[in-house]
């Protein structure tokens, strides 16, 4: 039998470990790739602004365009408002996007397939999405949970159900993720060690399945890291115009 | 609603399976705390690198590059109608230049016709009234002619009568009664000679 689908989630160290007081921050295989896509970002963008020609060429084009597409996004769905934020938005749009994509290569590490760092990028914009709604509206930011056109007999059932689904936000964003990808991830390895197993007159199926499957991660990378930045683009819509 | 209920009940199941898989050699290493706070860190250093460098840096750039682009379109898409306009102002120009001078033209055209018809006219006005007296005048003059013509025709036929009779008879014919044959025949077929 191949080897155990879930190791290649495994966390290590790269180097020596490195303590701060209590806390071990040693570099592992995971920030390790976590610079890569920062760096890859940094790149791809840096050179994408460094000529300024009218008629672009194509690493300005890519630049551009992604720029363009997150800017719409943010005004499609939190209005010209949310235009100081547009920075975060970009930046995790691209970090959770090349995360998931540098993902997708053989033997590389999947960031956003641990439920912390997807979690703490869930709690960071979930606890400042509420902080900015307090800061818009001040206390009337609670009406948040109560909704208009609801009758009163059912007013505090709904209110409770408001705060529920509100302080599930940054679980259902970080899992969410999470779970694409390892799942994903997972059973491309499944179908990977079915074709070892196989041998070479059975294996071909699940090698067309691998390489069909690749297909789909690839878009479910995409779109994760889509929906994750549009789910934050609507949290922010809530905490900037408030609806209800 | 339910579908993030849901989310979180399985979110809470992950906790739970945590002990369990724990004792497993393998299990979820997404649940193996060991190296959390280390991602956290290395995910708050890259990320908020990467946030600091793309809006202090980047993005204002590629915003202004957008920007200028824009403008610079605006500004062609600008002068191109400008220039179109001049160009519909200065083709109007023309046209009604054309048009004034073919109405000049034509003008100019009826002026000079209805000088000439107008000398025509006075022309041929003279020239009828120049022929009209002429006519008259000739008119008069045959007249005149018609009505002196048979008396002197008269007196020539009545001295040629009494020659040719003098030299038939070799006497005098009393002329009177001559003159009273000659204007008898007169009378009778003067209409034959002399029209009217």
């Amino acid at each position: 039998m191949a080897a155990n689908p879930m190791t290649q989630f495994e966390v290590y160290r790269i180097g020596p470990e490195v303590k701060i007081g209590a806390f071990d921050i040693s570099f592992t295989n995971a920030s390790l790739f976590m610079v890569i896509s920062t760096l890859a970002i940094l790149l791809i963008f840096n050179l994408g602004s460094k000529k300024n020609t009218i008629i672009p060429n194509k690493i300005q084009l890519l630049a551009e365009l992604s720029y363009t597409f997150v800017s719409k996004m943010i005004s499609d769905t939190a209005g010209t408002k949310a235009k100081p934020y547009f920075s975060f938005i970009f930046s995790l749009f691209m970090f959770v996007l090349f995360c998931n994509m540098f993902g997708m290569i053989p033997y590389t590490f999947t960031v956003t397939s641990h439920i912390i760092v997807t979690f703490v990028l869930a709690a960071f914009i979930f606890i400042s999405v509420t902080i900015i709604g307090f800061i818009k509206h001040g206390f009337g930011y609670l009406k948040l949970f109560v909704p208009s056109g609801v009758p009163v007999v059912l007013l505090p059932l709904i209110v409770i159900i408001e705060i529920i689904s509100y302080l599930s936000r940054p679980i259902s964003l970080s899992v969410r993720l999470f779970a694409n990808m390892m799942a994903g991830h997972t059973m491309m390895k499944v179908f990977g060690g079915f074709v070892i197993s196989l041998g070479i007159i059975g294996g071909w199926l699940p090698l067309t399945f691998s390489v069909a499957l690749t297909g789909l991660e690839i878009l479910v990378a995409f779109l994760q890291a889509y929906v994750f930045a549009i789910l934050t683009c609507i949290y922010l819509n809530d905490a900037l115009n408030l609806h209800h | 609603m339910i579908k993030k209920i849901f989310f979180q009940l399985v979110f809470f199941n992950f906790f739970l399976l945590r002990d369990v898989f724990a004792a497993e050699s393998g299990g979820m290493p997404q649940l193996n705390p060991e190296f959390w706070i280390s991602q956290i860190f290395w995910l708050t250093l890259t990320f908020g690198t990467l946030y600091i460098i793309l809006s202090k840096l980047i993005l204002p750039k590629i915003s202004a590059n957008l920007e200028l682009r824009k403008s610079q379109i605006q500004e062609n898409i600008e002068a191109a109608e400008k220039q179109r306009k001049e160009s519909e102002i200065k083709l109007k120009e023309y046209d009604e230049i054309i048009l004034k001078s073919r109405l000049k033209a034509n003008d100019i055209f009826k002026d000079s016709r209805e000088k000439v018809i107008k000398d025509i006219n006075i022309k041929k006005e003279a020239l009828d009234k120049q022929i009209d007296e002429e006519i008259k005048k000739v008119e008069k003059e045959i007249n005149q002619l018609k009505e002196t013509s048979p008396e002197k025709i008269n007196k020539i036929a009545i001295e040629i009568s009494s020659d040719i009779l003098k030299k038939l008879i070799g006497a005098d014919v009393n002329n009177s009664s001559i003159s009273a044959i000659v204007n008898d025949l007169l009378k009778r077929n003067g209409n034959k000679y002399y029209g009217n």
